[in-house]
């Protein structure tokens, strides 16, 4: 994260991004979330038009996307506000991308929890297959980045791979997930223990079990 | 009004008073880093932490908590004195132990406040944080490793100067204080982050490594780089003046002072003026001083004498040089040098008369014809505050850069007789009303139209006079006031076809319309004066004699002599008695303080500090036609007087900040 800064300003960049606007369905999107706030406060529409930019330019260069300097410029103008101040938000949340990204940005959770249940080798299976931390791979299939606390703790290990989590991760489970995007298959998102549907405790249910397959009423019980 | 107790003595504080506000009402100290008076509440730094009841048993960022009633506040306490050792502490692990060859040392937030409060000793052995340096442009210089994320210089940015050039980038440990892409800071206000800086992360780039704070001498000034007459100290070191800083005054400057008037102080020892040149065979040629008092002896105008002020010079001079011109028998003076003619024969129909902190109350304002951002920076700072309150900016003049909401009416001077229905309606509903008139809608002959447009909307009403011209040479009003105008303008001097023309550092005269003329030059640098001069003596800059100045607004100011001047350079009250002596005649004085008093016994408002007062308004002309296109008469802000242009720093950046020329840094 300490590394984190704007793709540098570069005619080419100007070349590519400069004619940059939003598509027809992005720009009624953005105007329903400006709509959202009183007149003279579309500012606060910034973080999600931010959203919206840089799923455009993922669409544009089939990847998550990200945010060259000059779209952030035109989402500065869009909404009518100093660009310092839009690329002050940009940089602040690392869930919008400074630089450009892989096919697949994969997020890997070094957090406590996820450490603890193995995050480490997690990173190191990623190393493995050619990733580094910060660096998109030669073929620009893979973007790698250690993040913190995703939120997954109950399902730790986990990555997040462009807008779906993969949980309950081993390095041999992240390779088949790995594998399969390399493939161009949509591998199933959430926690890939057999068995195990969401963030319930693994090895069934501990309290209240006379609810898994039916309502049941336990006031009488209290 | 909250009654509360600060370290067990009782008082009361004003009603919204922070608790750290009660906390100095009571005379206590409160060490801070990012709370400052003149912007917003930010409460990041966590310095001020005290302790207060009722309230969480912990301490508590007194700058950030209103003072309410029956509050305890201890500033005392041991849980006091351990958070402020504790927040010092944290913000040292990554303030890097530089001092020694940090420009801030000596006058720093930090290390005097990490003497007082810290605990002496760090206990962390890790690694610290380093953050490469950011380009600020050519005044600030930025170390960033040594910020400690106070955030004063974004607030000032977004706040006061209006232009929200500097931004916190990145997040927590690695937020890292940006101007966007690293261009440089273009506001005309921009150095003052510089003294907002808490520590020695944006020092002044000209002053790099120049000297540490106890070594210079202070001496108290006005700033004479426009109109305003910002309160100045000089810190000056031997014969050498080497920076100025903004003193607090709320009636002027408040505590900002222009980039102008801050880094001119090169130009002070460039093409200086330290000898006398004579004119001989069309080329002038160094001189002595009895050679240049003989060349003007054989001159012998008898009356045929003028005298033209420059923007620069002070009362005192000027009253020196009416002396000498009334004793040949002469009183053709005048000091707008461009050919401003405007009608001075009431003073208040030519005066700032709401005064700087009066326009901040201001609910409608229309400024004719002037550029306020170039003419006078700091006006432009409380018309900021204006229109923050909520009040209607219009102008009239070509379009520029607001960093507030205004409507522009168009160039044509026109426009003020027959305003837009929008227009009319606001000034008609408007209970303190406004009109600024400055030297290019003064050209077009606005003051006239702008009394009409007084009177129109009553203007001046109970406790409020909404009529005002703002000037933009530091020595107007003061030459207005010592009678430095001809009813005609300078075209008036022209006609009268003098034999010798005193020109007191008179730089912006058309000096080819003067080609029958002997023309001597006072003045203090090598500029288009002197190279129009047939003699030329060396004179005193602003920091280099005691003067009278009188600003825009009719406030009478006194500055301090900080150095000599260079050279065989004298000041210019004594350049002007010897040349009385010269000349052959008498001008009463052989003093400065004798010529001080002659000045107060003719013009009495100049001997007090502080408004002038002119009195009422003139009744507004009957026949009022203002018209023609108005033109803003600075087209280089920071080069707009003879010690600017001679100013390697305002060279910079006048080529760098408003011409896009770009220079390589060197590497340290």
């Amino acid at each position: 994260m300490a590394d984190r800064h704007p793709e540098p300003d570069s005619p080419e960049l100007r070349a590519r991004w400069g004619g940059f606007a939003f598509t027809p369905e992005w720009d009624a999107k953005a105007k329903e979330q400006i709509a959202h706030y009183p007149e003279g406060r579309q500012r606060s529409a910034v973080m999600a038009l931010l959203d919206y930019a840089q799923r455009q330019v993922g669409e544009e260069t089939r990847t998550q996307g990200w945010l060259p300097i000059p779209v952030i410029e035109y989402v500065a103008a869009y909404l009518d506000m100093p660009v310092i101040r839009v690329l002050e938000v940009a940089s602040f949340y690392t869930m919008y991308n400074l630089q450009p990204v892989g096919r697949f940005h994969v997020q890997v959770c070094g957090t406590t929890p996820c450490m603890l249940r193995g995050a480490e080798d997690i990173i190191m299976a990623c190393k493995q297959r050619g990733m580094a931390k910060g660096y998109t791979s030669e073929d620009g299939l893979w973007t790698l980045t250690e993040v913190e606390c995703m939120g997954n703790c109950a399902s730790a290990p986990m990555v997040q791979i462009n807008d779906d989590n993969y949980e309950d991760l081993t390095p041999d489970r992240l390779d088949a997930v790995l594998n399969a995007l390399a493939k161009g298959e949509t591998p199933k998102a959430g926690t890939q223990e057999p068995g195990r549907h969401t963030v319930e405790p693994s090895g069934g249910p501990t309290t209240l079990t006379a609810m898994v397959t039916e309502n049941h009423d336990y006031r009488g019980e209290w | 009004m909250p009654k509360l107790t600060v370290d067990g003595v009782e008082l009361e504080v004003p009603a919204g008073a922070t608790v750290l506000q009660a906390c100095e009402l009571a005379g206590k100290e409160i060490p801070r880093f990012c709370y400052h008076e003149r912007l917003s509440i930010a409460g990041n730094c966590r310095m001020c932490l005290v302790e207060v009841k009722p309230g969480p048993p912990k301490p508590q960022a007194s700058c950030a908590l209103p003072a309410t009633e029956g509050q305890e506040i201890r500033t005392d306490s041991e849980m006091v004195r351990k958070a402020r050792e504790g927040v010092m502490e944290f913000l040292l692990i990554n303030h890097p132990l530089d001092c020694p060859i940090c420009d801030q040392g000596g006058e720093c937030d930090l290390q005097d406040q990490s003497v007082a409060y810290g605990r002496g000793a760090s206990r962390y052995d890790e690694n610290k944080r380093a953050v490469t340096e950011k380009y600020m442009g050519p005044l600030i210089k930025t170390v960033m490793t040594r910020c400690i994320h106070c955030t004063r210089c974004v607030r000032f940015s977004e706040e006061i100067a209006g232009v929200d050039e500097i931004g916190a980038l990145y997040r927590g440990e690695n937020m890292q204080i940006s101007t966007y892409l690293e261009g440089a800071a273009k506001h005309e206000l921009s150095a003052n982050v510089i003294d907002l800086c808490p520590v020695g992360a944006l020092t002044s780039r000209p002053y790099a490594f120049e000297a540490r704070p106890w070594e210079l001498k202070k001496t108290l000034s006005i700033d004479v780089s426009d109109a305003v007459g910002a309160n100045i100290r000089v810190d000056s070191r031997g014969r050498e003046v080497l920076r100025i800083l903004p003193r607090v005054n709320d009636d002027v400057n408040e505590e900002w002072l222009t980039d102008k008037g801050r880094f001119c102080v090169d130009g002070l020892t460039r093409r200086r003026l330290d000898k006398p040149w004579l004119r001989l065979d069309g080329k002038l040629q160094a001189a002595t001083w009895a050679e240049a008092f003989a060349a003007i002896g054989k001159i012998n105008p008898g009356s045929s004498v003028a005298v033209i002020a420059g923007d620069m010079v002070d009362c005192e001079t000027m009253f020196a040089a009416k002396k000498l011109a009334g004793a040949l028998g002469s009183s053709l003076l005048e000091g707008r040098q461009t050919g401003l003619a405007y009608d001075c024969t009431n003073l208040a129909a030519v005066n700032f008369n709401t005064t700087f902190a009066g326009i901040e109350n201001a609910d409608a304002i229309l400024i004719v014809g002037s550029q306020v951002r170039d003419e006078a920076a700091l006006v432009n700072v409380r018309l900021r505050k204006a229109a923050k309150k909520g009040a209607k900016v219009f102008v009239v003049g070509p379009e520029w850069e607001t960093t507030y909401a205004a409507t522009f009416l168009g160039d044509d001077i026109a426009v003020i007789a027959k305003l837009p229905k929008e227009v009319s309606d606001a000034f008609k509903a408007a209970e303190r009303p406004a009109i600024i008139v400055g030297g290019a809608g003064a050209a077009k002959g606005g003051i006239e139209a702008g009394l009409a447009f007084a009177e129109k909307f009553k203007l001046v009403r109970d406790g409020w006079n909404g009529f005002n011209v703002l000037h933009f040479s530091a020595a107007r009003m003061g030459g207005l006031m010592l009678g430095y105008a001809q009813a005609g303008g300078i075209a008036d001097i022209v006609a009268a076809k003098p034999r010798m023309v005193i020109a007191l550092g008179a730089d912006e005269v058309d000096y080819t319309k003067f080609a029958g003329s002997m023309i001597v030059y006072i003045g203090h640098h090598g500029d288009k004066g002197a190279h129009a001069a047939d003699v030329v003596l060396p004179a005193a800059a602003f920091t280099e004699k005691d003067g009278t100045y009188v600003n825009t607004e009719g406030r009478v100011q006194y500055a301090e002599k900080a150095v000599f001047a260079p050279g065989d350079a004298r000041e210019d009250w004594t350049i002007l008695r010897a040349m009385a002596d010269a000349l052959g005649v008498s001008v009463g004085f052989d003093s400065f303080d004798a010529l001080r008093a002659a000045m107060i016994a003719e013009v009495p408002a100049l001997g007090t500090e502080g408004l002038a007062g002119y009195g009422a308004l003139p009744e507004a002309p009957k026949v009022v036609k203002p018209e023609g296109m108005i033109a803003y008469p600075i087209k280089d802000r920071y080069l707009t007087n003879a010690i600017c242009r001679a100013s390697p720093t305002m060279q910079r950046c006048s080529a760098e900040l408003l011409h896009g020329e770009t220079f390589a840094e060197a590497a340290e």
